[in-house]
This record gives C-alpha cells, structure tokens and sequence, in this order.
C-alpha cells in the first residue's frame, strides 16, 4: 500500500492520518427492501484489484473521502472528496 | 510408513537414506467424488477427516500453490477455545479437544504445547469484560483462570507492570491453549490424507467451476477440467474469487496481517500474552524466536505483504508491554491474505448450489479451529448435515438477524 494518499484539501500526506471505513457503498433508499438493506449492509464485491473505500481524513481536514485504489499492487489511482464522488456516482447510476 | 522411535532409530542405521516422501504427487485423475478446492489447513484436515472418521476416499484437494504456502504457515500459531458465545465456545473447545489427541491421531509430531494463553487486563472495566468471558467458558466446562496482579507477575516479570497509562491489573488465563508448529499440522494432514487414498495435487489453480442444470459438475484447473461429485470450497483469502465462479455473493472482505518473528532469544517468555490496550500477541518458538502480531492493516488487500506503518504500529505496542523487546533484532515478517467476515465469525455450511459446500470466513482466528473446522465440513460434506456444534456458523444467519458477533463490533470487516 502506497505509505502517501494525496488528501484533494490538505495535499500528500503519510497514510496513518487517515482512518478506513471500507467499501464505498451508496446508500440504499430508507424505504428500499430488506433484501436491497442486507446487501449494503453484509454482502461485499470484494474485487481483487480495482477498489473504491471511504478514507476519513482523521488527523486532517476530517472530511470523507473515496479513495480510489488496486488492492493488488497498490497503486493509488485518485482521491476524491466524498461528498463530490457521490454525486457523480448517483448520475451514472440515474444513466445506466 | 509409520513414525516411531523404532522407525527413527532404524533409518539411523541406514544412514536416513530410505525415508519415503510424505506424500504422493499424484496427476489428477478425470474425476472425484468430492473436490477440495484450496490445500491450506482447513482443506487439507477436511480431507483427512473425510477419509479418516466418514470413509469417503476417492478425494482430491486442489491447492494452486504448494500446501502450507497459504495462512496455514503464516500464522502465529496460537490456538484457544476462549470464546464466550454459545455459537462459538462448543466448536472451539472441539477444536482444541481435538487438537490434544492430534498427534496420536495423525502420527505426526505437530508440536501441540498447551503453554497457556493469558489475556491481560489493563482497567477495572476490562476486569469485568474477562470476568465475563472467564464464567461463559466455565459454564460450557472449559478451564479458565482470572489471575491478578500478582499472579501475573510471577508468570511474566519482564512485563511493564507500571505503564503510566495502561498498568497491568491481571489476566485471563486459559491453562490449555498455547502454540503448534504450524507447518507441520499442514504436513501431518496432508500425509494421513494421502495415506487413506486421497489425491493432494499442488501447483494446480482452479480456474473455472463447470455447472450442468443447476449443479457442479466439476472444476477448469490449469490442469485441465477435473469431474465431482461435490465440490467443496476452503480457499481462505481467496474465497471472493473462488466463489464468483459459481455467482456466489458473500459476506467477505479480504485484508492482510502481518506476522513477525525475532532472532532466537534464550526462553523468556512460557505462555502466549496477548495485550489488552491494544492487539499485540507474543509467544516463544521452541527455536527462541519471539513470534508475534498486532492489528491488521485495515484497507482490503489481496498482496502477501503489509504496510511499513503497521510494522510500526506492531512494534510500539510490543515495546509498551514488554520494554526489553527494543533490545530483540527482528529477522523476518510476512503478511497473509485473509477472508474477514461481516461478524467475525466463519462460514461452515451448504450454498444455494446443491454439491457447492462453502468454508471460510476463519479472519485471522482460524488456525486454532483448523481440527474442528475440518471435522465439521467433512461431516456436512458426507452427510449433508450440519455438525451440531457449527450450527450457528450458516451462510444465511446474516439476513435472518443472527449474526455470531463475538466482539459486538458491527457489519465491519476490518475491526473484527
Ligand atoms: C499473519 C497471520 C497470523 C495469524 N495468526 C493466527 C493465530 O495465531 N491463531 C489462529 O487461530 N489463526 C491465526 N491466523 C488465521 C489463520 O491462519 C487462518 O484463518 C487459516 O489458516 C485459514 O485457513 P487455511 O489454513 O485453510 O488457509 P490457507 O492456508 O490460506 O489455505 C487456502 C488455500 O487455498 C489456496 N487457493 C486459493 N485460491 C485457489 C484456487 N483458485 N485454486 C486452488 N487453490 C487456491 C491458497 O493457495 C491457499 O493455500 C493468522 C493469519 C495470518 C495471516
Ligand atoms: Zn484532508
């Protein structure tokens, strides 16, 4: 794992600032069924490779962020603020 | 060929020059009646305990790598029965039931030292928790000992007793747990396996699980397709991968942990110590290496091999509990890819595909359960029947709102 995430508000920084929340998931609608509910809650895609997962920038600015990542050889594709990734995954959601 | 004294002596005599290999290294036949996919631990005891306690022979586990090359020899070796849920304790005290006679058993020297397992305590709150865990064990008739202070100092003086922020209050001592030599336990398996008939073919990765009307008829291998009966999954970190093959969807994430392992040391520490401030384990190879761990790395991961802040992490902890560990020089670490489950607890159970049997789950505790957990899948596998004493570990026990949560820590993979 690369020891330096580039944090969008606070620059490149050493990894144990941040902590890991795990699979950036969206969140399923309230009213969505108990099936939809368990999946988000229990069931995980757990690719070998590519990889997005909800960092907490801890020791920084305390934002959510989407870091972006191969689980395999490490590379750091990108990093983004989490409020922004939702929005652009919900739209290529709503365009599927 | 049977060990022995006398098998020793008599080999002496021949200049050691007629051992046999421990096991064969068959070409895999066209087909088995039952599939074992991954030659780690749990794959390999599940085919022994196949063989050995139900009689199903024709037998083949398939291991992409070669066996022991997986968790099963990256471990720490530490085997227990310390939980306290009812879903847990039972299998576990299985386990270590059968982890006392497992030598006789297998006719292999696997190095089974009950040294005792000490967790210690570092508040009145913690007292309490370990008081509590202490009485479950007891009330499923395991042994377990609430030490204090004091006890604990005769048992371990070298320890920082004084820490200004974490002092040593006492322990929780389970006097039958303690270490076995991992390797070996992977070889004794494999060996009373493949002395009952059952196929163990290594450097083989299986590709591709071939289904005909709903069921498995067998596996694409980079040997080419192997034919079953029923196929049985036991592939640790790798089971996402595995399972996709049949679109099973599981409630896994793989992460990595590290191990560490010092230069050989004079005996100092007897029992296994684990840290109650934070998640640092320690114990003493008979080599007199100090073998320990801490935390996982917490990102998912399917690399062998760990971060340099965890490394870190692993020797602060080490150095808070046992200062004269700064002096230790260490020689090698490892990392290990492993199967967290949503609970931390393991999966032993049928799939939604009629011969598809599923394992896995096992975290970063599954070594210790590597007897029982061979016992139970084989007993299932055999005779399509939960074993009792894995009853609660099922697939399905996440959408049913039955979650085998030892820790209370929530659908969380990397805090299990
Ligand atoms: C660093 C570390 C320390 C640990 N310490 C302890 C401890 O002290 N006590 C404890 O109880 N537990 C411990 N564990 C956990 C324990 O080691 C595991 O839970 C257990 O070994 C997993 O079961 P296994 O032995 O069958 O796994 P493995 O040995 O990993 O076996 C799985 C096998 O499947 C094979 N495989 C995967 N995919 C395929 C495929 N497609 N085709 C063919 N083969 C495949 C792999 O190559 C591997 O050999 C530790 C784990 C690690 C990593
Ligand atoms: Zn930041």
């Amino acid at each position: 794992m690369a020891s330096l995430i580039t944090c969008p508000h606070c620059g490149t920084r050493p990894k144990e600032e941040f902590s890991i929340r795990g699979a950036a998931l969206r969140r399923p609608d309230p009213a969505a069924s108990d099936e939809v509910w368990q999946a988000y809650v229990y069931v995980r895609d757990n690719p070998k490779g590519r990889y997005q997962e909800y960092w907490h920038h801890a020791a920084g600015c305390r934002r959510w962020l989407v870091v972006e990542r191969d689980n395999f050889s490490h590379e750091v594709f990108g990093v983004v603020d989490a409020g922004g990734a939702a929005e652009t995954k919900s739209q290529a959601r709503a365009g599927e | 060929m049977r060990y022995s004294a006398y098998s020793i002596f008599k080999q002496a005599l021949s200049g050691n020059r007629l051992w046999k290999p421990a096991w064969r290294e068959p070409e895999p036949m066209p087909h088995y009646d039952v599939i074992i996919v991954g030659g780690g631990g749990h794959g390999l005891s599940t085919a022994y305990y196949l063989a050995k306690e139900f009689g199903i022979t024709n037998v083949a586990v398939i291991e992409k790598g070669y066996i022991g090359s997986g968790n099963v020899g990256r471990n720490t070796t530490i085997i227990r029965s310390n939980y306290m849920l009812e879903g847990n304790n039972p299998f576990y005290e299985l386990s270590l039931q059968l982890w006392e006679g497992l030598e006789q058993d297998f006719n292999y020297n696997a190095m089974v030292s009950q040294r005792g397992v000490l967790n210690l305590f570092h508040s009145d709150g913690q007292r309490d928790a370990y008081a509590r865990r202490g009485n479950g064990m007891r009330m499923h008739g395991v042994d377990a000992e609430l030490l204090d202070r004091e006890q604990v100092q005769r048992l371990a003086p070298y320890l920082n007793f004084d820490h200004a922020r974490f002092p040593i209050l006492g322990g929780l001592m389970q006097k039958r747990g303690g270490t076995v030599r991992h390797d070996a336990v992977a070889w004794g398996y494999a060996r009373g396996a493949d002395m009952r008939g059952v196929d163990i073919i290594q450097h083989c990765e299986v590709t591709g699980i071939r289904r005909e009307n709903g069921v498995v008829t067998g596996v694409e291998t980079t040997k080419g397709f192997i034919g079953c009966n029923k196929l049985a999954l036991a592939a640790a970190g790798n089971t996402t991968t595995v399972g996709r093959m049949a679109d099973l969807r599981l409630p896994i994430e793989t992460h990595v942990l590290q191990a560490f392992v010092s230069e050989g040391l004079k005996p100092v520490i007897d029992q296994v110590i684990t840290y109650g401030a934070g998640h640092f384990y320690i114990s003493q190879s008979d080599k007199g290496g100090l073998v320990f761990g801490a935390d996982i790395d917490y990102y998912s991961s399917y690399a062998q091999r760990g971060n340099l802040a965890t490394v870190e992490h692993t020797m602060q902890e080490g150095v808070s509990l046992i200062p004269g560990l700064s002096r230790a020089k260490v020689l090698r670490a490892w990392g290990g890819v492993m199967d967290m489950s949503m609970d931390g607890s393991p999966i032993i159970d049928r799939t939604s595909i009629d011969n598809l049997y599923l394992n896995c789950g096992w975290c970063y505790g599954g070594f210790k359960a590597t007897p029982a957990s061979g016992f139970c899948f084989a007993h299932l596998i055999a005779k399509n029947e939960t074993h009792h004493v894995s009853r609660f570990m099922r697939l399905d026990r996440f959408e049913r709102g039955y979650v085998l949560d030892e820790t209370g820590k929530g659908a969380q993979p990397n805090l299990h």
